[in-house]
């Protein structure tokens, strides 16, 4: 906390702060008030008589209608959700694993192999999609779901086993020893004892993994090309944005309605988010 | 019912020798006590007997049995860790039942002893409680439970007072004792604290630079050090040490130093005659040292002068100089003495300890 007199807390504290949640915010604020913006208001000229950017008084859900009748978003929706989930759910299990092997079993290189796998993380998407589509033509996989499911792990699993491996790290040894003296084999110690330990660190691995799928497009762009295929960020921008005229309006329903699902699994384990991303471990 | 016996064990760390033939015979229900600064190898030869550490060379055996590549689990051993290691998403009850359930004790059977070990513990309101909601000498005692309930043939404790406040740590002192006495398990026991040590060993192992100093009763180690290391670590506070000539004056041998000339008696006057001549160091505890009278010897007597006087109630410790020597004197808290004071003050001569200035073994 700022002391002093007031203003300093002002100037300091209140103002910076109110400024960042306005510039954080603002984009969402505009995407809630577009959607339910009828089309003739959002394309009012600026120096029409009744121009009102940031309000609406004629709220209308004809975008999000639109989205559902003319457009295939719950079939978006569906395949973005199945691709994210089983994407996180395999990146996890292989990052939880090899966090904890890189992170307590003492084999040669180990420190190597864990900075040889972040590398790979920091290879670009825009240069890894070319290779990788060669790929997937060759297994014959383009314009299927597993398409992405077996290509987002490539960035995922080396992120989640870095963050892991860093979780891992902050448990203290001898719990793990212990539970060896106390009769559990190291299989054992890891599954009643370090994982139960490490799942705000789990947790946290398996959200970011889970929205950074969710929001993936290069890949689901590159690899996804007919409509039912889609996820909602590539469907969204292909089908709304045709040649050079953008539906704004179920373009920002699309957009926000593709993000509640990531609001909603971040308020839910919100708590268990911060103490994973902080590496508490309370003992 | 175990005997521990550690044969030239060895631990190597990459270049680092930090366990060197060590060579030990631990007793059954023998409560025996590591002892050393800090880096010594105590702790590593702890983790050695618990499995959690390879073997460079050497053997250990738990009942004539060698354990060298028996996994801990196999090992029947318990062990309290100096941060308490405590399962933190398990209720004190869990975290007691882990070791019997990984076991496969029948539920009533772990029941049963986790009932009698938190009796003995005086922890039964606590076992549905979570670590984190316990105070430091609680957990403490949670993890002194699991080791219990095990009934292992072996304890090991790794510094377990170390983290509790100085009260706290005495009062759990005591209750290790007793708890050795009724349980009678073989107990090997590590600390950098002497108090510790002194108080809770049936026998200590001084070590140092990964080489056992001396192994004995507290009282053998505080009465006859076998060297000025274990002579300066045991005891507080510390012996006194001057560096002497031997030299012989009409055929009685003296130490002699800068403001010291101090006769030896008896056995050490024939020990230390054969080094006449030789560079020594002169060993003698504060509270062996007290104001001269006129029972006092004149060959036992120096000069001291006071350079900061320590008041503790129970005895008063003079920081005085003599010559160039810094030294400690224990006296009785009536005396009234002020810095700057010149004093004289007498040595129990059957108390000197020599030591030579080379090898620094006890002469």
């Amino acid at each position: 906390m700022i002391e002093g007199a007031l203003w300093r807390r002002w100037v300091f504290y209140n103002l910076p702060l109110t400024l960042f949640v306005f510039v954080l915010l603002f984009p969402f604020y505009w995407m809630i008030v577009t959607t339910f913006r009828p089309d003739g208001e959002l394309y009012l000229p600026w120096n029409a008589p009744n121009y009102m950017p940031f309000w609406t008084n004629n709220p209308t859900l004809e975008h999000i209608l639109y989205l559902f009748e003319e457009t295939n978003f719950a079939r978006w929706m569906f395949n973005t959700m199945f691709i994210a989930l089983v994407s996180t759910v395999i990146s996890l299990f292989c990052g939880v694993l090899a966090g904890y092997a890189l992170a307590r079993l003492n084999f040669p290189y180990a420190g190597g192999l864990g900075t040889a796998i972040f590398i790979t993380y920091l290879v670009p998407q825009t240069l890894l999609f070319i290779p990788l589509a060669e790929i997937i033509r060759n297994f014959q996989l383009g314009d299927t779901p597993w398409s992405l499911i077996l290509t987002y792990p490539t960035f995922l699993i080396p992120f989640c086993t870095w963050l892991m491996m860093g979780y891992f790290k902050a448990i203290p040894k001898e719990l793990e020893e212990c539970a060896r003296i106390d009769g559990a084999s190291r299989w054992k110690a890891m599954v009643y004892i370090i994982i139960p330990v490490a799942v705000p660190g789990i947790l946290s691995s398996g959200i970011i993994a889970f929205t950074l799928s969710w929001n993936e497009f290069i890949y689901a762009l590159v690899f996804l090309s007919s409509p039912d295929q889609k996820t909602v960020p590539v469907g969204v921008t292909s089908e709304l944005i045709r040649g050079d005229v953008f539906f704004w309006g179920p373009l920002m329903a699309g957009a926000l309605l593709g993000s509640i699902p990531v609001a909603i699994v971040y308020s839910f384990f919100v708590e268990h988010y911060v103490a994973g991303l902080t590496g508490s471990v309370k003992g | 019912m175990a005997e521990v016996s550690l044969h030239k064990l060895n631990k190597k760390f990459d270049t680092t020798h930090v366990v060197k033939d060590v060579d030990l015979q631990i007793r059954d229900k023998e409560f025996m006590v590591f002892v050393g600064p800090s880096g010594c190898g105590k702790t590593t030869t702890l983790r050695m007997i618990a499995g959690l550490e390879a073997i460079t060379t050497g053997e250990i055996r738990i009942d004539d049995r060698v354990v060298n590549e028996v996994p801990p689990m196999d090992r029947d051993i318990a062990m309290v860790f100096q941060n308490y290691a405590l399962y933190p998403h398990m209720s004190v009850a869990s975290n007691l039942a882990f070791g019997l359930k990984m076991r496969k004790f029948e539920k009533a059977e772990i029941e049963k002893r986790i009932n009698n070990a938190a009796s003995i513990l005086g922890i039964e309101s606590l076992l549905q409680r979570k670590p984190r909601q316990l105070s430091g000498g609680q957990r403490q005692r949670v993890a002194l439970g699991r080791a219990i309930v095990r009934d292992p043939k072996v304890f090991l404790f790794d510094e377990p007072l170390s983290n509790l406040d100085a009260k706290l740590r005495v009062q759990m002192r005591v209750e290790l004792k007793k708890l050795h006495e009724r349980l009678a398990v073989t107990s090997v026991y590590v600390t950098h604290d002497q108090v510790e040590a002194m108080t809770l060993g049936d026998r200590v192992v001084v070590m140092k630079d990964g080489l056992v100093q001396q192994v004995g009763e507290p009282l053998e180690l505080y009465n006859t050090p076998a060297n000025r290391f274990v002579a300066g670590f045991i005891g507080s506070p510390a012996m006194n040490f001057a560096d002497v000539t031997l030299v012989e004056n009409g055929g009685k041998p003296l130490a002699e130093a800068e403001g010291l000339r101090i006769g030896l008696p008896g056995e050490l006057a024939t020990r230390a005659r054969a080094k006449t001549g030789h560079k020594a160091t002169l060993g003698i505890r504060p509270e062996d040292i007290h104001i001269a009278t006129a029972a006092d010897a004149p060959e036992y007597c120096f000069e001291a002068a006071v350079e900061v006087v320590e008041q503790l109630g129970s005895e008063i410790l003079l920081d005085m100089r003599v010559g160039p020597a810094l030294m400690v004197a224990s006296v009785e808290p009536t005396l009234r003495v002020r810095a700057h004071d010149k004093l004289k003050l007498a040595l129990k001569p059957e108390r000197l300890h020599l030591f030579d200035a080379e090898t620094e073994a006890a002469i």
